[in-house]
């Protein structure tokens, strides 16, 4: 099952990438939302099958590479699963968003399925290497997406800074990878005997030089301040469906990888470390808001909230290792909460992004000061803009609250000071979010002059909408009835909060 | 689900669920949206009705140990009647105030999904869900302040009401932190006060901030001036039975928080006595009657805070209802003066009651009430107020005397003005704000004369048996205030109406004081240069750091990569190809070398084999 949903987006880019020459571009977009919408069933079906219960569940366990210890080892907890129904939704969000791309369609519905299967990947793998294989392809796939469907030559630069920085944080990674396996006896990759082994348990120093390695991989994935200076460039060049990925599903990645492999294999270095992480994540929380509020680029604004929103999740995994001062129910929050917004970050962030392509397709301009007015030409957009900006400065009612609340309720304890700072970011937030509404979206029709403004501003078409209204309904029935989600969730962050509990 | 939980979840759903369909209903829902509104205000009315007989209780899970808990006790019941009927009356209000060519279904759906938020917060019974009606409510009166948001100042005049409010609202984020990390991981509101120290004092902090920023407390007061950009009927739900009055309502609901605390009491006392008094004279600056009134609702809103700091949980629930009566009333004549001459200028405003005679009237009645004249609603609330405090600190009560002697100079002074013989020149002060329609319909008209029964009736606050039930239903003490007391402020009262009626009000007072209480003392200048304008530079210092030097020094990185790159290729390379060719020339030699034994001469070679077997024997010899 789970192999099914990881490939079948790959196998189906295989077949699209053979047929014969002839097909129209519509058909490889059609058949791209197809595919996303067959895989958002298995999700769905997937979401049903799962007890939150039990731990592991649809495991697929085959020897690999045994020499070295490498099984294919998959299964989903209630970690992933809820990113992998995210990851699904915001790829079926974005084939229907891209149905009218017309820049070589075939190479790009290929390119955006390989980096589904990537992804899905990503959050399944139970073994260290088919996780570091998934993590290592999501960052070709997304180069070539942005270096060829970007916004010119500034977007090959910008693709080129992404690939490398990444890759990087990649090698890193994957030196702490070997580590955790030299250490482990017998040597072995597997994710699930490495928690139970716990091999570095009482080595304090080869213990921290692994989480070093890990935390710099997965921190600049992620990415955390002050490894973040490849994330505006490339999201600002990237195409809108692009932005939407990088955003709501790669960085997820980093900070997945905290959850499911730096916490749990290293317990006893991550509670040494946690104030580490702590000051991190507030520092990347207010540090990313405020280097937002002097943006004058819509969507490098958005950029830089995304810095501010993981910093959340860093803050409240951080907290989870933080015993002195808290107790079970204050981590569990801390961490259910950090969870809870990287799947609210993912389908908030990937709608604004979308937004932000529908600016660009109008004006070929994302400056904030040369837009005036949009509201009464589209008066759609502008309420699908305002609605989102919202849900992403955490108003209650859509998922960042429900996300927000848990990781500050739950973190104050482990760290009243830097809790504080993080907290008194979502004020920053919204000030820039809504400056930003009120620049653009208020006042008299004013465009910028660009040789693709074409002097109006058509409002949201059907298939806009149909891309971009989904993820904020999702949104907001995470925040209205937030116990669907946290069923899944809380189960498997009580799980792993004992486990660093130590 | 009993019958009490779906009572409690229909309440708050119907004004929630309706107003979201209205909000998105686009211009299908238009046509419909005041009288469905309506239609849903009146049942939330009915249902609030039943909930405050009923009183029931209910929870759900939502987080880790921590439940949506919501119940409908005696304060929550006073203040779901007070929420649910001025927004029936301000909705009449409005289906005759907004144009039908405006976003009705967008304005509609708004103001009763503002009013839906102001019911979670006052029937929940944790903190979470408290903080979801408080938050939720923020966010709706941007809208609502920026409904008209083809004058960019109206927006902007929305986002200062809600950065401003949403800064205070951190305290209860801050609070909901101290809860968990104190033990208190339910998160119930009667759990807060028996937190071990620190946490006791980082939750009393939050929370007095939250309510101060909410209820337009000093320093915050200035969003209110501010959200006077919004329309009418919004200033008269926001100024009445929410928003402001959510921030008192978390002080009366939370105040066993403000005694444990030690100092939250005199804290909260302080500050609304302090905004009585100058938030009092600021309103007496006025040349705007909304500025006036919105200035005289935190001075007045001051009063209940004044009495959630001195134990009168009684007393200021009887001035939350008195003046959310009063106020919206008189918001609502403004609006009706606004609509029908376009102005809301006291100078252009002049004779204003004598051309419309029944808001005229029903103003009149709003003002004496809110001047504190006996024996209407605010005379008896506030003079409950008053007792608590002079029974607290005569200080407090002195200052508090000195706010209710100011509340009666703006009153009357407003009074007097729109008495005032219409002028000849009246029409050139018209139409400056809108174009006015120079009528009154009976939409505009009805929900004045029942809020004025309001404003009027409440009076019986100062009868014992009222005041008593009061006591009784918010489990608070009656506040009996000593007859000499009731006898003085009175008196000054009366005096000082005296006085003000024979003012002149055309007078201008002294500057500069004036143009400071003209200003509001300056305080959103204030904000945005203690606040604001750090932070702004802050940003952009950190976007240049962000740019010039962090990213700099990630390319410097990988520039520095491609320099070593370019030294290997020319130093690197260069070397290894020397090797390769001294290898080959070392070849060559050697070929020359080996070339030369091979003279042709077979007894030489012969020679050469026997030197060499000798030395294979030497080499196993010495091997061995």
């Amino acid at each position: 099952m789970l192999s099914l949903i990881t490939f079948f987006p790959a196998v189906a880019a295989i077949i699209l990438a053979v047929v014969p020459k002839g097909r129209p571009g519509r058909f490889f977009l059609r058949a791209w939302v197809a595919v996303a919408a067959i895989e958002m069933a298995l999700v769905v079906a997937l979401w049903v099958a799962y007890d939150p219960r039990a731990g592991y569940q649809l495991t697929e366990s085959l020897p690999w590479i045994p020499s070295a210890g490498v099984g294919y080892h998959v299964g989903v907890d209630g970690i992933s699963l809820p990113l992998l129904a995210m990851t699904a939704a915001l790829f079926l969000a974005c084939a229907v968003y891209s149905l009218r791309e017309t820049r070589r369609p075939r190479a790009y519905v290929c390119l955006f399925l390989g980096l589904q299967t990537v992804c899905t990947g990503v959050f399944v793998a139970l073994d260290l290497i088919v996780f570091f294989v998934f993590f290592d392809l999501s960052i070709v796939a997304m180069y070539f997406l942005i270096a060829g469907w970007g916004h010119g030559e500034a977007a090959k630069d910008a693709a080129l800074k992404f690939f490398l920085y990444t890759f990087v944080g990649s090698v890193v990674l994957l030196l702490g990878f070997i580590g955790l396996f030299l250490a482990s006896s017998p040597h072995t990759f597997d994710i699930v005997a490495l928690t139970k082994a716990d091999p570095l348990a009482g080595r304090g120093l080869y213990a921290g030089v692994v989480l070093l390695a890990l935390g710099i991989g997965f921190a600049i994935k992620t990415p955390t301040v002050p490894f973040h200076t490849w994330l505006p460039p490339a999201h600002t060049e990237a195409p809108a469906a692009g932005s939407a990925i990088l955003a709501g599903v790669l960085l997820k990645l980093g900070t997945y990888g905290f959850v499911r492999i730096a916490m749990p294999l290293l317990p006893g270095a991550w509670r040494r470390f946690a104030l580490v992480f702590i000051i991190l994540g507030a520092l990347s929380a207010v540090y990313g808001a405020l280097v937002a509020l002097a943006q004058r680029d819509f969507k490098r604004m958005i950029a830089y909230t995304s810095v501010n929103h993981m910093g959340f999740v860093v803050l409240g995994i951080g907290a989870a290792g933080v015993l002195a001062g808290t107790d079970a129910q204050a981590r569990t929050l801390a961490v259910t909460g950090a969870v809870t917004q990287m799947v609210s970050h993912g389908l908030i962030t990937g709608a604004l992004f979308l937004l932000s392509g529908v600016l660009w397709d109008r004006t070929g301009s994302y400056d904030i000061e040369a837009h005036s007015g949009l509201a009464g030409p589209a008066p759609a957009f502008a309420g699908l803009t305002a609605v989102a900006a919202f849900a992403s400065i955490g108003i209650p009612g859509f998922s960042g609250f429900v996300a927000e609340f848990q990781i500050f309720a739950g973190s104050l304890g482990s760290q009243v000071a830097a809790t504080a700072v993080a907290v008194s970011s979502i004020v920053i937030t919204a000030a820039l979010f809504l400056r930003a509404l009120q620049r653009m979206l208020a006042g008299p029709l004013r465009l910028p002059k660009t040789p693709s403004g074409v002097g109006r501003f058509a409002d949201l078409t059907p298939r806009e909408a149909a891309a971009v209204v989904p993820l904020l309904v999702a949104s907001a029935a995470i925040g209205v009835a937030p116990r669907w989600l946290l069923d899944v969730i809380e189960p498997a962050a009580r799980n792993l909060v004992h486990l660093v509990g130590g | 689900m009993t019958g009490d939980g779906a009572l409690l979840w229909g309440l708050l759903a119907l004004p929630v669920v309706s107003g979201a369909a209205l909000a998105v209903g686009g211009r299908r829902a238009a046509r419909m949206a005041a009288p469905l509104s309506v239609t849903a205000a009146a049942g939330t009315l009915a249902l609030g009705a039943i909930a405050a007989a009923l009183r029931p209780v209910t929870s759900a899970a939502l987080f880790a140990g921590v439940r949506a808990g919501f119940a409908v006790d005696g304060l929550s019941a006073v203040l779901v009647l007070t929420v649910t009927a001025v927004t029936v009356a301000v909705l009449v209000f409005a289906a005759g105030d907004i144009e039908p060519a405006e976003s009705r279904g967008r304005f509609f759906g708004l103001m009763l999904l503002f009013a839906g938020a102001m019911l979670v917060t006052v029937t929940a019974t944790t903190l979470p869900v408290l903080l979801v009606g408080f938050e939720a409510m923020g966010a709706a009166s941007w809208a609502l302040i920026g409904f008209w948001w083809g004058e960019r100042r109206r927006v902007e005049a929305g986002t200062t009401a809600f950065v401003t409010t949403r800064a205070a609202d951190l305290g209860l984020y801050l609070a909901a932190g101290a809860a968990v990390a104190g033990g208190a991981g339910s998160l119930r509101l009667d759990t807060l006060a028996h937190l071990p120290a620190p946490w006791l004092g980082v939750a009393t902090a939050g929370v007095v901030v939250a309510a101060f920023g909410k209820s337009a407390q000093l320093p915050f007061s200035f969003w209110l001036s501010r959200a006077m950009e919004g329309p009418s009927p919004v200033s008269a739900l926001l100024h009445s039975a929410t928003m402001v009055a959510a921030g008192a309502y978390l002080l009366l609901r939370l105040h066993p928080l403000l005694v444990a605390s030690g100092w939250g009491e005199p804290v909260v006392a302080w500050t609304g006595a302090a905004t009585a008094v100058v938030l009092g004279l600021v309103a007496v600056a006025q040349r705007d009657l909304k500025q006036l009134l919105a200035a005289s609702t935190c001075a007045q809103v001051g009063f209940m805070v004044l009495a959630a700091g001195t134990g009168g949980v009684a007393a200021g629930t009887e001035q939350l209802v008195a003046h959310a009566a009063t106020k919206s009333l008189l918001f609502l004549a403004a609006g009706a003066w606004l609509a029908a001459l376009g102005t809301k200028q006291l100078g252009a405003l002049a004779g204003a009651a004598r051309r419309y005679r029944l808001v005229g009237l029903a103003f009149t009645a709003g003002a004496l009430a809110l001047a504190g004249l006996p024996p209407l609603s605010l005379w008896a609330s506030k003079d409950a107020v008053l007792a608590g405090a002079f029974a607290r600190d005569p200080a407090l009560y002195g200052v508090g005397l000195a706010g209710a002697v100011i509340s009666v100079i703006y009153s009357i002074r407003a009074i007097r003005i729109v008495w005032l013989p219409v002028p000849d020149d009246a029409e050139a002060g018209y139409d400056t704000e809108r174009r006015g329609t120079r009528r009154a319909g009976w939409l505009l008209v009805a929900p004045l004369l029942v809020l004025g029964v309001g404003a009027i009736g409440f009076g019986v606050f100062a009868l014992h048996p009222v005041s008593a039930a009061v006591a009784d239903m918010v489990a608070g003490a009656e506040a009996a205030s000593p007859s000499w007391a009731i006898g003085l402020s009175t008196g000054l009262t009366l005096v000082a109406a005296a006085a003000a009626w024979r003012w002149d009000v055309t007078a201008r007072l002294p500057t500069p004081a004036a143009g400071a209480l003209l200003g509001w003392l300056g305080l959103q200048a204030a904000a945005g240069n203690v606040v604001g304008r750090p932070v702004l530079r802050l940003a952009a210092a950190l976007a240049d750091f962000d740019d010039a030097i962090l990213d700099r020094a990630v390319r410097a990185v990988g520039a520095g990569a491609l320099g070593l790159a370019r030294l290997a290729a020319r130093v690197g390379e260069v070397g290894v190809d020397d090797v390769v060719g001294a290898v080959a020339a070392g070849a060559k030699q050697l070929g020359v070398v080996a070339r030369r034994p091979q003279t042709g001469l077979v007894h030489q070679y012969y020679a050469q084999a026997a030197i060499a077997v000798a030395a294979l024997v030497a080499l196993i010899v010495v091997v061995r």
